[in-house]
Order: structure tokens, then C-alpha cells, then sequence
């Protein structure tokens, strides 16, 4: 059985990160598409800590014998590792971006020095 | 230009238009084919109409269509989304000094014929921002599919019980805007699935919204940006959005723009 201690910390600990999350959302420093996954993260650890019977549950189905707060960290880091991804492909994305921003711009510049000398 | 003498036509229907400055809004994406029509049909509502066609990120002439048919073209370097695009275009309005703006989707769901109707309101000085809402009359015309009609359905549903005020059509992007409408929008807009954020923003800014009915054709080129499963995602991402949003501040609209 977890120890009640173990689920209260965790669940005030998740839930203060869906708390820090939607105040970072609300202040505009975080937006909504890279919130979602965090969000998604703070409630099912909230729920799994608060929900003792159903993380024993769970724990027996994945063959956890002796500690079921293991299954917490097994799907913390599952969702750790599926942020990160995310993050991945997102960084991906914004280099591409830049590429693309920094050639228009020497297009751009190039452009305005010879309509520059033209004229 | 906005020098060039005006059609009596739509002088006549909207007195005191051709004193303003106005310009045209054009988000387009992979529509070569609609944008031109659309830049005519614009042309023949109001010669005197500005029009700006905002590229975002097309992989088909789109650009070069619309610069042929003598329209300005903003040409994004990559897509932004509907959200970022249409922004783009807000921002020419404000720092051109646009008196009346209105958006016009490049894909030709949106008729300009139409377009007397929601400026109207605007120009009479009874609202800041004129939505067409295929929703707000029994009127007939293009209807989108079934789920995307729940959607928005319950998006309109909840929007209206946030600001207040009944909102038939959350998602339709015929607009028409005042100065006051350009500049809040020029300064903070939302992305991706923008016009329902947008509506609740402008009521929290506490500018007046006013829906029209009108009568929307089937799309006449490139494909819708929602699809079922991404509709999904929005609806989350569009409800978190406006909820998260209630605790924020009331932004005041800034001095000057009163």
C-alpha cells in the first residue's frame, strides 16, 4: 500500500504545477500549445497520487510488487520524456524558421542596396 | 488607391465611405486559384478599397496571382497559422493608418457583395468590430459539415454566456473593424484557431461586437485548415484559452483609442 504521506506529497506537488502552469498561461510567458502536455501532466499525477487504490491497482496490473509509488515515477518520467520530445520538434522547427528569416533578410538587404545604388 | 473617384454604387449604400481610408485584408494559403477572384470582386464592391493580401507561407503562386491582379503582397517567410497571418495584416492597417479595415478570406467563402452589410454598423459608428455570422438569421447558403457545426455551437454557446451578449458565430472571420478594432487587434492576436479568443478579447477590452447576418459560399479553393481530429485539440486548446483568459486583467484599450 503507498504510504499516505507519499500520495499527499505528490499530489500537492502535481498540483502545484497545474496551479504554475495556468499563472503561466494567464501572464502570457507560457502559450496554450506547449501548456497542454503540462497540463495533462500535472492533473494524471495529481490524480494518481490522490487516487491511492486505483495507483495499487494499477501498480498490480503492471506486476509492481512492494512499492506502488514506483508507477508514479515510472508515468512521471514517461511524461518528462514526452515533453522533452515535443520540445524536440519544436526546436527543430524554430531553426528552420531561422534559416528561412536570416536568407530573406540578406535577400531583402541585397535587394535594398541595389534599388539603393539605382536610384 | 483610395484617390481614385468612387462608384456611386457603394457610395450610395454606405455614405461617408469614401472620406475614409480602407483597406482590405486577404489571408490566403495555396489559393492561386480564389485569391484573384476575390481581389475582383473586391474591386467591383469598392474601387476605392486597399487591398492586401497577406501570403502565409504558399507553396503555389498565390503570391504572384494576387500581385498580378495589383494587390499588395505580404509574402511570410513561412506559415504562421490563420492567427499569425491575418495579424500581419492588422499591423499594415494600424501602422498605414487605415481608418476601416475588413477581412476577406482568400478562399472565396466569404462574398464581398456582403461586404455593405457589415460595414454599415461599423460606419455608422454603432459597434468597433462587425462580424458576419451565418448563424445570426435563418439564412440559407453554404452549410459546413455536421461536427463542425456542434463545434461551433458550443463554442458560440459558451463564448456567450462569458461576455454576455448572444454570438452566433464564433468562428467566422468576414469582419469589418473601426480604428479601435485595428489597433487592439494589430497589438495582441490570437494564434491558430484565432476568432473565438478573438471575440472574448474584445469584449474583456471593452469594445462593442456586432453580428450581421450573412450567407457564406462553399470554399472555392485550397482545404480547410480543421480537421476531425484537430478540432479536438483546438477545442481544448480554444476552451483553456478563454477560461485561463477570465483571470486575466481587463486590459484597458490604450490612450487615445478610446
Amino acid at each position: 500500500m503507498t504510504p499516505l504521506a507519499v500520495s499527499i506529497a505528490g499530489a500537492i506537488a502535481s498540483f502545484t504545477l497545474v496551479l504554475v502552469v495556468l499563472e503561466l498561461i494567464r501572464s502570457h510567458r507560457l502559450r496554450e500549445r506547449y501548456a497542454l502536455l503540462w497540463l495533462v501532466t500535472g492533473l494524471v499525477l495529481t490524480a494518481l497520487s490522490a487516487w491511492r487504490g486505483g495507483l495499487n491497482t494499477i501498480a498490480r496490473w503492471l506486476g509492481v510488487r512492494g512499492y506502488p509509488p514506483a508507477v508514479l515515477f515510472a508515468v512521471g518520467i514517461l511524461f518528462i520524456i514526452a515533453v522533452l520530445l515535443h520540445y524536440s520538434t519544436v526546436i527543430s522547427r524554430l531553426s528552420d524558421q531561422n534559416v528561412m528569416l536570416a536568407q530573406r533578410l540578406a535577400l531583402l538587404e541585397q535587394e535594398l542596396e541595389s534599388s539603393g545604388s539605382r536610384g | 488607391m483610395s484617390e481614385i473617384a468612387e462608384l456611386p454604387a457603394v457610395t450610395l449604400a454606405l455614405p461617408g465611405l469614401g472620406e475614409l481610408r480602407r483597406v482590405a485584408i486577404v489571408p490566403a494559403l495555396n489559393e492561386e486559384h480564389t485569391v484573384p477572384r476575390v481581389i475582383d470582386e473586391l474591386r467591383a464592391f469598392d474601387p476605392g478599397l486597399d487591398i492586401v493580401v497577406i501570403d502565409d507561407g504558399s507553396t503555389d503562386r498565390t503570391a504572384q496571382a494576387a500581385a498580378a491582379r495589383g494587390a499588395k503582397v505580404l509574402r511570410l517567410p513561412f506559415n504562421l497559422g490563420i492567427g499569425g497571418a491575418v495579424q500581419t495584416g492588422f499591423r499594415y492597417a494600424f501602422e498605414h493608418d487605415y481608418d476601416l479595415a475588413v477581412r476577406v478570406d482568400g478562399d472565396g467563402q466569404h462574398d464581398p457583395a456582403q461586404l455593405t452589410r457589415i460595414i454599415a454598423p461599423v460606419l455608422a459608428g454603432e459597434t468597433d468590430i462587425a462580424v458576419g455570422s451565418r448563424f445570426a438569421a435563418a439564412a440559407g447558403g453554404y452549410r459546413s459539415s455536421r461536427s463542425r457545426r456542434i463545434g461551433i455551437r458550443v463554442l458560440a454557446w459558451t463564448v456567450s454566456r462569458i461576455v454576455g451578449q448572444r454570438v452566433t458565430d464564433t468562428t467566422s472571420g468576414f469582419q469589418a473593424l473601426n480604428r479601435h478594432g485595428i489597433a487592439l487587434f494589430a497589438r495582441d492576436y490570437p494564434h491558430d484557431y484565432p476568432e473565438v479568443e478573438a471575440t472574448v478579447m474584445v469584449f474583456r477590452h471593452r469594445l462593442r461586437l456586432l453580428e450581421v447576418p450573412v450567407t457564406m459560399r462553399e470554399r472555392g479553393g485550397g482545404h480547410s485548415s480543421i480537421t476531425a481530429l484537430r478540432s479536438i485539440y483546438y477545442m481544448v486548446k480554444v476552451l483553456l484559452a478563454i477560461f485561463v483568459g477570465l483571470f486575466r486583467r481587463n486590459v484597458a484599450p490604450q490612450e487615445g483609442t478610446e
